[in-house]
């Protein structure tokens, strides 16, 4: 029998942070991103954008490709020092004041 | 403080007005030129290219005067003081960047050696019709100061004067030559260092966190910073508020504009500098700059030992205009004359400033040489007959 | 508890890009999707890599959408006339040779009204890096031709297609006597800051251009799509060319992006020339510099 390791044996090397209010949902970082973490969420942010919201935590590498990809330094990746899945989540936008 | 004695040569000399005041720039302390030749100026900036590598410093010969007039303003914004030499074309092509050291409150000089216009012209030949683009050629609101020399002595006192205005207003000063006084040739007595006294920049002594570019705690003039130091500050020429940034909003904009504004106006008597002579019994009061201001003398002293009360008023700050003084003289005087090498400019100065107080009587010239003394000494004569 | 929405993280998370920053003034003016403010992650990155000391640099740029770049990073910054951000940048570094100075601009900016000034400054051989952010339109005053325009493209000024030849930047610099000249997309984010790296390590004029997308304006007039449609295409289309000959890199309107590092050589630069010609002419009596502080007292 062939055992397939499952995604959620993954570990996250790296996690997300997302500054909402200045994402203006261009979609590169979720393109680029090489384990597709990201995707864009159905949240607004103030400005009416739907910013990206991590997917997929535990593939996220910390490489920062998102960050430098961004244009409105809205996101950046960086790499967790223990291992461990860790879930950053944006908190979608719902009643975001700002 | 004192001049740097490696940029002050003093002595005697025989020089022109051009070489005076590249002599002027160096003990003002200027190191940084940038220029671009163009008859009648470029004796001050060639001048300056063969003094300034054994006095310490640089000169750059841009691609054009659009390059020249901000390369001097990088140099300022580097830590030198700096100045760049024109003629009319060049004036023109320069007056987008007066503008931005207007707004961005930089400090430098602008000589501008007038000749015939407009366009090409007289290239070799006088004119003062200047006059009114050194104050208004630049888009938008904003003031400057103007200073007219009328002989190479004042070609190298005066320059020292624009530096030191300059520094203390942080504004461009325009020096308004022409091409005789650019192109005499007199006794120019330069005086020791220690006895010229000249303006340092207004530098900040703040920590990079207080200091706040263009803030300016009741004081019209910011404090500056160079590049390099620290700072990290912003420069730029929107609308900015003060801490430097854009800041697009008519409530900026007035505060800013207006600001601009009262640096100057209000400081118009310290700037204001002004010749007069036999203004007290005075009848009629003739006001020129420049070269006029010399042949003016001659027919002053001829109206006079005609008996004729003239007195003259030799404007020496064109800018901001005396307006304070015109308006002093014309509540007791019958007439301005105003003889000027151009087709009526300050003279409308005088008129407005007047106020209807007294008649004012142009002596207008097109330029490409000197009034004839009698013209002006005719002039008088009307202005006393009515 | 950090308000995720609009606080920027002060923990090992921070984005190295933020120190960078002129962070209260974010959200900043340019368009989803636009890549100017990616460029500046590359930019900022070789800030870090090639270990440079920001407080003796200096950014100096023009008018139009990447002139903004200037307000936006916590530099000594500049944001100067249309078209003369190279000679501010030349007269910041004669009067003071330790700054370095970077002029970060548009393609309009730099070689329509500031093309004379590009090459005179790349003739001379003045120490600057210059990053020409290249979106092939005049964006900022709203979609007009600019000189790197594509032919046959629509615009707001060419309403019908542009007919005019378009500049080959990389060819231009060259042929003036830049030392250093390469292209990237901005795609090519970490080849764009070895790039930038490598121009700080370099004496002499360096000119980088940067084919970034204008989805407002280029893309939407041209139905290219969006930023994201334009990133894609750069990554599809872009051919890595390193030492090509300039004259072969020029860019049609949705052909083939050559990139790479296309000039690598060196020549003294200006404020060597200067310093050995006085040297040679004026011996012990050349002073560079004035020994007695003129300015501030």
């Amino acid at each position: 029998m062939i055992v397939t390791p499952s995604l959620g044996d993954l570990v996250a090397k790296g996690r997300v942070s997302i500054v909402v209010e200045r994402c203006k949902a261009c979609g590169f970082c979720v393109e680029f991103c090489p384990t597709h973490v990201l995707a864009l969420s159905s949240a607004f942010n103030s400005k009416g954008y739907h910013p990206p919201h991590v997917v997929h935590p535990e593939k996220c590498s910390g490489c920062d490709l998102c960050g430098m990809y961004c244009p409105d330094f809205a996101i950046n990746g960086t790499r967790v020092k223990e291992a461990g899945a860790r879930d950053e989540k944006a908190a979608p936008a719902g009643g975001g004041a700002k | 403080m004192k001049a740097d004695p490696h940029g002050v040569l003093t002595g005697t000399h025989f020089i022109d007005g051009d070489h005076a005041c590249c002599e002027g720039a160096l003990a003002a302390g200027a190191r940084f030129a940038a220029g671009y030749p163009i008859t009648p100026s470029t004796e001050v900036v060639e001048r300056f290219a063969s003094r300034v590598p054994t006095v310490g410093g640089t000169f750059i010969q841009m691609e054009d005067e659009l390059a020249a007039s901000i390369a001097l303003q990088g140099g300022v914004w580097g830590g030198a003081k700096a100045f760049t030499v024109t003629s009319g074309p060049g004036f023109s092509l320069m007056m987008e960047h007066i503008g931005y050291a207007a707004m961005t409150e930089t400090p430098c000089v602008f000589v501008d050696v007038q000749r015939g216009g407009p366009s090409t012209g007289l290239p070799t030949l006088p004119a003062q019709a200047d006059m009114m683009q050194a104050r208004w050629g630049s888009h938008g609101d904003y003031e400057i100061i103007a200073l007219c020399p009328n002989s190479p002595q004042e070609c190298f006192d005066l320059t020292i004067k624009a530096f030191n205005l300059a520094e203390e207003f942080r504004v461009p000063v325009m020096f308004m030559m022409d091409e005789v006084v650019g192109h005499m040739t007199e006794k120019v007595v330069i005086p020791p260092a220690d006895q010229i006294e000249v303006t340092p920049r207004k530098h900040t002594r703040k920590s990079v966190e207080d200091y706040l570019p263009y803030g300016t705690n009741g004081d019209l003039v910011p404090e500056m910073a160079h590049a390099g130091e620290g700072y990290k500050f912003h420069v730029t020429g929107l609308t900015h508020d003060e801490r430097g940034y854009p800041n697009m909003t008519p409530q900026t904009q007035d505060t800013l504009v207006r600001r601009l504004q009262s640096k100057i106006r209000k400081a118009a008597d310290r700037i204001c500098l002004f010749e007069e002579e036999r203004l007290d019994d005075a009848d009629v009061v003739v006001v020129s700059y420049g070269i006029t201001s010399r042949v003016a003398q001659r027919a002053i002293d001829a109206a006079r030992s005609r008996g004729l009360r003239v007195g003259k008023l030799r404007l020496i700050t064109a800018w901001p205009f005396p307006e304070h003084k015109i308006k002093e003289l014309a509540a007791h005087v019958k007439a301005f004359v105003v003889p000027e090498l151009n087709l009526g400019q300050m003279v409308r100065e005088v008129q407005r400033a007047a106020d209807g107080m007294a008649k004012t009587f142009a002596v207008s010239h097109a330029g490409g040489g000197v009034h004839n003394p009698d013209e002006i000494l005719n002039a008088i004569v009307e202005a006393s007959r009515c | 508890m950090l308000n995720v929405l609009n606080d920027v993280p002060h923990d090992d998370t921070v984005n190295p890009v933020e120190q960078f920053l002129r962070s209260e003034r974010m959200p900043h003016i340019w368009c989803p999707g636009c890549g100017i403010g990616t460029t500046v992650n590359s930019f900022a990155h070789a800030l870090i890599e090639s270990k440079i000391d920001v407080e003796s640099l200096a950014l100096v740029s023009g008018i139009g959408c990447t002139g903004r770049v200037a307000g936006y990073v916590k530099l000594d910054s500049f944001h100067t006339t249309h078209g003369r951000a190279i000679p501010f940048a030349t007269g910041l570094k004669l009067a003071n040779p330790k700054l370095n100075v970077v002029v970060y601009s548009g393609d309009g900016d730099l070689s329509a009204i500031g093309g004379n000034h590009l090459i005179h400054a790349a003739r001379r051989n003045i120490d600057l890096k210059v990053i020409c952010v290249n979106n092939l339109i005049y964006a900022m005053t709203g979609g007009q031709t600019a000189p790197t325009t594509p032919g046959h493209a629509t615009t707001s000024t060419n309403p019908y297609g542009t007919f005019e030849p378009a500049f080959n930047l990389p060819h231009l610099v060259e042929a003036a006597g830049a030392v250093y000249v390469a292209r990237w997309t901005t795609f090519h984010v970490r080849q764009l800051a070895r790039s930038i790296s490598e121009a700080f390590q370099k004496k002499g004029f360096s000119f980088i251009e940067v084919i970034s997308p204008c989805p407002t304006l280029y893309q939407r007039r041209n139905k290219m799509g969006d930023g994201l449609d334009t990133m894609k295409y750069y990554k599809e289309k872009s051919k890595v060319r390193h030492g090509a000959p300039t004259s072969e890199v020029g860019l049609t309107l949705n052909g083939e992006i050559a990139v790479g590092k296309f000039v690598d050589r060196d020549r003294p630069d200006y404020q060597s020339m200067m310093r050995a010609q006085y040297v040679e002419t004026l011996g012990e009596r050349y002073i560079e510099e004035s020994e007695t502080e003129c300015v501030c007292g």
